[in-house]
């Protein structure tokens, strides 16, 4: 499934400077596997070792937050926006 | 033939080169990582936040004291230009420190302060950080100036962008109390309501900084904008007699003011204008919106983000940024977090406002009635001279109190009337 990934600056590095991607898959996992295969490098910056979400990383799907749902394994549907934005702002 | 001697060149602001003090770079927390001075907040290496670094000078007392009745005194702490009381804008802090004496004795406790910060120029202790976030903004070249703001925020970066002539756009949840709408929008910058919360605001700032060249005072300028609030810090051990409390009360929003009175008092150690002597930092959070409390109980170094609800809506961040920094503060110096409902924040606001004549917005009655809370538990330690943060003023928050806060007796203007209220000596 076909979904649009929105990239935040400091990764643009890996993307050729395009602040939005396409990618495919039906979960946040697949779908990082997916941009990961083609931007090599792209998924460690956002999951760590443990394969968990990175601490100073929020991840929405249409604007939901995945910590409120199922972290990685949230399913991301045909057309969905995934954004990837930096944790540290705000207060 | 005589001499003349040619005037000395004319430099003014614009053509000085930037400087930003005794700053020295942006340092990443997590990685250490070290970037230049410029309008980046996260860590290229790893996600981690930038903090500013310094190279510090020895640092004596009396010149601190001769400095400006405002946060300039302490510049060289700060990553801005020596001249800096000379360029305009706000000149906030230098807010009084109150002796609590009536409610220290209420409470049973020996020593209590209240740092007002009510008594900014816009009246939180947010002026202070604009202050610095603007100079770095105009240092930058940023012409706009923006930030996602629960209230307090909004207000004081759309009045200290009217005084430096800078173009504001602030983005704000557009359930906020209606008194900080109107008192962002008199300024007369770009206010925008977003219907949703706080962490919604942020996200969407967070998106737009990254396409548009604004000056995020709270996303890309948070490096310097935060270390406006260890002035906080600075006065509080100044107004001492240049000694650090015993414990300090700070609300706990984001996370970031806590663990920055944190920074202050260790650098005022490090640099040799305080004794370096123990100190526990606690954190006050609304119930409806205590993520870090939770965590800190819990015992977990991460923050759980939560959907707030609560009056308390200046520290209403489901997701805050410096949420495990702060548990980390809280743990090392032998503090606590809590938390209190909103009928205890309302009797917070009251207790304060009956026993010292202070008016504190919501934040400040969830320091009151967590500090109470934290007594009651013995968790904070009665015999320990302690400073509650005041961060805002109650006038921006009547809603929160004015169901109880009436009129003793309604009466008509008769001498008869008034006797028949009972209310005579």
């Amino acid at each position: 499934m076909a979904v649009s990934v929105r990239i935040p600056t400091i990764l643009r590095t890996y993307t050729d400077g395009a602040s939005v991607v396409e990618a495919s898959g039906d979960t946040l996992t697949t779908v990082l596997d997916d941009l990961d295969a083609r931007f090599p490098g792209l998924r460690a910056r956002v999951v760590d070792d443990a394969g968990a979400l990175r601490r100073f990383v929020n991840v929405y799907v249409n604007d939901n937050d995945v910590r409120f749902s199922d972290g990685l394994a949230t399913p991301v549907g045909d057309g969905a926006t995934v954004s990837v934005i930096p944790a540290v702002a705000g207060g | 033939m005589s001499l003349i001697a040619s005037p000395p060149r004319a430099t003014s602001p614009a053509q000085a080169p930037p400087s930003v003090g005794n700053a020295t770079a942006l340092v990443c927390r997590e990685c250490g990582e070290r970037q230049p001075l410029t309008a980046g907040y996260v860590c290229a290496e790893c996600f981690g936040p930038l903090e500013v670094g310094y190279q510090l000078p020895a640092l004596r007392r009396a010149v601190i004291e001769a400095g400006p009745q405002s946060m300039w005194r302490y510049a060289p702490l700060l990553p801005v230009a020596p001249e800096i009381t000379e360029r305009g804008g706000l000149q906030p802090g230098w807010t009084p420190l109150v002796r609590a004496d009536r409610l220290a004795r209420e409470l049973g406790v020996r020593r209590l302060w209240v740092k007002d910060d009510s008594a900014n120029p816009t009246h939180p202790f947010k002026d202070r950080v604009v202050a610095i976030a603007l100079e770095a903004a105009e240092r930058l070249g940023f012409g706009t100036v923006a930030c996602a703001s629960t209230g307090n925020l909004a207000n004081a970066v759309a009045a200290a962008a009217a005084r430096r002539g800078l173009r504001s756009v602030v983005f704000v949840p557009s359930d906020l109390e209606a008194g900080k709408i109107v008192t962002t929008a008199v300024y007369g910058g770009t206010l925008v309501a977003v219907n949703g919360s706080y962490d919604d605001v942020n996200r969407l700032c967070s998106e737009v900084a990254a396409e548009q060249d604004w000056g995020f005072v709270n996303v890309n300028l948070r490096p310097y904008y935060a270390e406006g609030s260890k002035t906080v810090g600075y006065e509080v051990a100044e107004q001492l007699g240049w000694r650090t409390p015993d414990a300090v009360v700070s609300p706990v929003a984001s996370g970031s003011l806590l663990t920055k009175v944190d920074k202050a008092f260790r650098e005022l150690a490090a640099t040799g204008l305080v004794e370096a002597t123990p100190y526990r930092v606690f954190g006050a959070q609304a119930t409806g919106c205590s993520p870090v409390a939770a965590a800190f109980r819990a015992g977990h170094d991460v923050v759980r983000p939560v959907r707030p609800d609560t009056i308390a809506k200046s520290l209403a961040i489901g997701n805050p940024a410096d949420g495990p920094y702060a548990l980390d503060v809280v743990r090392r110096t032998g503090g606590a977090i809590g938390d209190v409902s909103d009928a205890e924040i309302v009797e917070g606001i009251r207790l304060l406002a009956r026993t010292e004549g202070l008016f504190a917005e919501t934040a400040g009655g969830v320091v009151v009635a967590t500090y109470v809370k934290l007594l009651a538990q013995g968790l904070v330690d009665p015999d320990a001279e302690t400073v509650l943060l005041n961060t805002g003023d109650g006038l921006k928050t009547l809603d929160a109190v004015a169901p109880v806060a009436r009129p003793t007796a309604t009466i008509d203007p008769s001498y008869a009337a008034f006797t028949a209220t009972g209310l005579e000596d």
